[in-house]
Formats: C-alpha cells, sequence, structure tokens
C-alpha cells in the first residue's frame, strides 16, 4: 500500500473517531434523561420514555440511519449534513438501549437508600441527584462500556450512505488496489485496537468511580465481558 | 410531508419477497450461531492452553469489530481465494458466526450455573465424559440460557439490513432498489421501519411468555 493510500485509512479513523465521540455524547443524554424519565411519578412521562426506548430499540440502527439521511430531507426539507445526520441516527438509537441501563442501575440501588431520602424530606430532584445517581453510576460502566464497543461496531453502517469513514476508506483502497485481503484485515485490526483501548479506559473510569463511592470493582471486571447486559439484545 | 399510500401499495409485493429474506436469514444464521457458539463455549472448557487461547483470541476478535467489515471480508476476500458463494450464503454465514460469538458466552453462563453437586454426582456414577455432557450438564444449562438465546435473535433481526451491503435483497434491501425506481424513499423506508418495530415487539413478547413457561 502507497502512502496516499494510508492517508486515506488515516482520514477514515479521524472521521469513525468523530463520529464515535459526538454519537456517544448525544446517546448519554438520551440515556440519562430517558432513563431517569421512566423513573418519573407522572404516569404520563413514563410512557412516553418507556414508548421511546421501545421504539428505538425495536428498529435497526441501520434502518434509522437510511431514515434520516433519506427521509427527513425529502419530507420534512431538513437537509443534515452526513455526520449529524450519522450522530443523529446513532446517539438515538444507542441512547434508547442506554435508558435501559441507567434505569436497571438505579432500581438496583438498596431501597433504603431511597427511603432515606424521603426521610429526610429530599425533593424528588434531590433523591435523585444526590443519593440515586452517584451510586447507580458505577454500576453502570460495565455494561455502558459494552454499549460503546456496539456504537463502535454501528459506527461503520454509515459508511452505506458514502460518508469516508474508517470502512469507506477501506472499499476505497479496495477499489485502487483490486485486492482485497491485505485493507480489510488492517481495518478489521484498526477497529480491534480502538474496541481494547475502549474497554482499557472504562476499565479505569469503572476503578475510579467505584474509588469514590467506597467499592472495590467488580472482580475480573472486562476480562469476561457479560453479553447479557449488552442491551443490544436485551429487548424484553 | 406528502404521503402517497399508492406507493405503499406498489410497495408491498417487494416487501414481502423481503420480508420472506429477512427471515430466512434470521432462521439459518440463528440455527449457525447457536450450533457455533456450543461448539466455542466447550471447546474454551478443554483444558489446554493452546485450544482455549486461538478459540478466545478469535472470537473476542469477530464480537469486537463490526458486522459490516466482517462482511465485505468473506464477499470479497473468499472469491480471491478461489471460494465462491452467493451474496446470500456469505451473509448468512456472516451473521451466524458474528453472532456466535455472542452466544458462546450464553452457554458459557448457563454451563457455569449448572449446581457442582451435578459434576460430582456424574462422577460418583461413574459416568463416561461424553454421557456427562449429552446427558447432565447439557440438558440443564441449555434449559437456562433458552430466553438469553432469544435476546441474540432479536437483536440478530436488527442487524439483517446490514446484509444489504453485500447485495442481499432483505427488506431494506427491497426498499432501496424500489427507491431507486421510483424515486420514492419515504413510503418504503417508512413501512419497513415500521415493520421492524412491530416484529420485534411481537418478538420480545413471545420470548417473554416462553421465559414465564420455562421457569414454571
Amino acid at each position: 500500500m502507497t502512502s496516499g493510500l494510508w492517508e486515506l485509512v488515516l482520514r477514515g479513523i479521524w472521521t469513525t473517531v468523530q463520529l464515535l465521540v459526538f454519537s456517544a455524547l448525544l446517546g448519554a443524554v438520551v440515556a440519562f434523561v430517558v432513563g431517569v424519565a421512566r423513573t418519573h411519578q407522572s404516569r404520563a412521562v413514563r410512557f412516553l420514555a418507556a414508548l421511546y426506548t421501545t421504539v428505538f430499540r425495536g428498529t435497526s440502527a441501520l434502518i434509522m440511519i437510511f431514515w434520516i439521511y433519506f427521509v427527513l430531507p425529502l419530507s420534512f426539507g431538513w437537509q443534515l449534513v452526513p455526520m449529524w445526520a450519522g450522530t443523529l441516527a446513532l446517539g438515538l438509537t444507542y441512547g434508547a438501549y442506554g435508558a435501559e441501563i441507567v434505569r436497571g442501575a438505579i432500581a438496583a440501588v438498596d431501597p433504603a437508600q431511597r427511603e432515606g431520602g424521603i426521610a429526610l424530606s429530599f425533593t424528588p430532584w434531590q433523591r435523585m441527584r444526590l443519593i440515586l445517581l452517584p451510586q447507580a453510576v458505577p454500576e453502570m460502566i460495565p455494561p455502558f462500556s459494552n454499549l460503546l464497543i456496539e456504537l463502535l461496531k454501528g459506527t461503520a453502517l454509515v459508511s452505506l450512505m458514502g460518508m469516508g469513514d474508517l470502512a469507506f476508506s477501506g472499499n476505497l483502497v479496495r477499489l485502487a488496489l483490486q485486492e482485497s485481503a491485505e485493507i480489510y484485515t488492517y481495518i478489521l485490526l484498526i477497529y480491534f485496537v480502538i474496541a481494547f483501548l475502549l474497554t482499557r479506559g472504562m476499565r479505569g473510569l469503572e476503578k475510579k468511580l467505584k474509588a469514590g463511592v467506597g467499592k472495590e470493582p467488580r472482580a475480573g471486571a472486562g476480562a469476561a465481558r457479560q453479553p447479557e447486559v449488552t442491551g443490544v439484545g436485551g429487548v424484553s | 410531508m406528502n404521503w402517497d399510500w399508492g406507493a405503499v401499495a406498489d410497495f408491498m409485493p417487494h416487501f414481502w419477497d423481503g420480508l420472506l429474506v429477512t427471515l430466512q436469514v434470521l432462521a439459518i444464521g440463528s440455527v449457525i450461531s447457536f450450533v457455533l457458539g456450543l461448539v466455542w463455549a466447550l471447546l474454551m472448557r478443554v483444558p489446554s492452553r493452546w485450544v482455549t487461547w486461538p478459540v478466545g483470541t478469535v472470537t473476542e476478535f469477530i464480537r469486537n469489530t463490526p458486522l459490516l467489515v466482517q462482511l465485505f471480508f468473506l464477499f470479497y476476500v473468499m472469491p480471491e481465494w478461489g471460494l465462491t458463494f452467493s451474496a446470500l450464503t456469505t451473509g448468512v454465514v456472516g451473521i451466524g458466526l458474528h453472532y456466535s460469538t455472542y452466544t458462546m458466552q450464553v452457554y458459557r453462563a448457563g454451563i457455569e450455573a449448572v449446581p457442582v453437586g451435578q459434576w460430582e454426582a456424574a462422577t460418583a456414577l461413574n459416568l463416561p465424559l461424553r454421557r456427562t455432557w449429552t446427558a447432565v450438564i447439557l440438558p440443564q444449562a441449555i434449559r437456562r440460557v433458552v430466553p438469553a438465546l432469544g435476546n441474540y435473535v432479536i437483536a440478530m433481526l436488527k442487524d439483517t439490513p446490514i446484509l444489504m451491503a453485500i447485495t442481499v435483497l432483505e427488506m431494506l434491501g427491497e426498499a432501496q432498489l424500489f427507491a431507486r425506481e421510483t424515486f420514492q424513499f419515504t413510503e418504503p423506508l417508512t413501512v419497513i421501519g415500521v415493520a421492524f418495530i412491530v416484529i420485534s415487539y411481537l418478538a420480545s413478547l413471545a420470548l417473554r411468555a416462553l421465559e414465564r413457561r420455562l421457569v414454571h
């Protein structure tokens, strides 16, 4: 491979990383807003949040990307640049999976903690902010770590819209060289390295957050990823 | 917003074709992932580093890289090595292989959840290793993991549209083909989007019913 082609791949990595960061941020916001909304006192708010997770987890990320890319401009006249279309589609979809993680972690906090908050006459928002979330967030990190890997794999889908991410640069190099084994092996390896670094980073974060609430990190965390909580499969 | 019911009616024959392909992919892909996943899970229990290390590395690699690029790899590289399969076959094998790396962890959890007393009883009864697995451990382990496997079938359903990238005409492929021919994007894409939500919602209800039956 020539240096020009490597430059193409580097630009692809940069696009993938950007997309990953933006959609992870949007996804985190969606996850916390919808996840916390599912514990709200009002039945209407809970229903809307549940509807959101059902709809966005029910459909496929790729179809969401197509829909935002092709249908929004035609039907509503909103033309988004590819980066934001991709961010929106991935953030909304994976945010819905994240919302289930947030809801589950909040529900798993010892009920006595909530009751203690009520006894001290905290408002619901104070209970959430000062008691429940600080204890729930460290527990969310391992499933979020798995979801982040799923999101990384999801970013490859935008290449089908012609966005120049890592997978797309692989296709360009294949067309240029008329040879595919080498470049696709490199592309897969690069994805694997990014995933490895993300897992490492999240494990460090978990350690730090758990130390903050006086807990030990889960034994063997990360060494054995737990697919049961990826959320991607968890529809029930 | 301009919605044309005529376009929906025109699209429906293509929709049913696509749905059929999607369900085929899902059915065969599930079988592949169930069988291969069990093979990986059993290989990981072989007491030799020469087996567990390669199997562990390869499955970890497949699990952490995008299905889309794996499909490109199978679709473009296999012919270079003299192995040519149809797009559908490639796609089914690719998605089945990808998900087998998830189901192997489900099986592993199921096997580890079998009480240790069962192993001891098998030893006490002097059962050979094969009988211990087929008559004692696996029947109990697999019963436990059925709901978790079902979750992965639903997840796989939502990944089947990726097969359009290697020219498989499943639902999204049909929708895109229709849109290109008629320049009507809104209706076919919305129809299949709603179809996915309905199918995965119904599937999750069915799975919950199955889970209740297995528990009682």
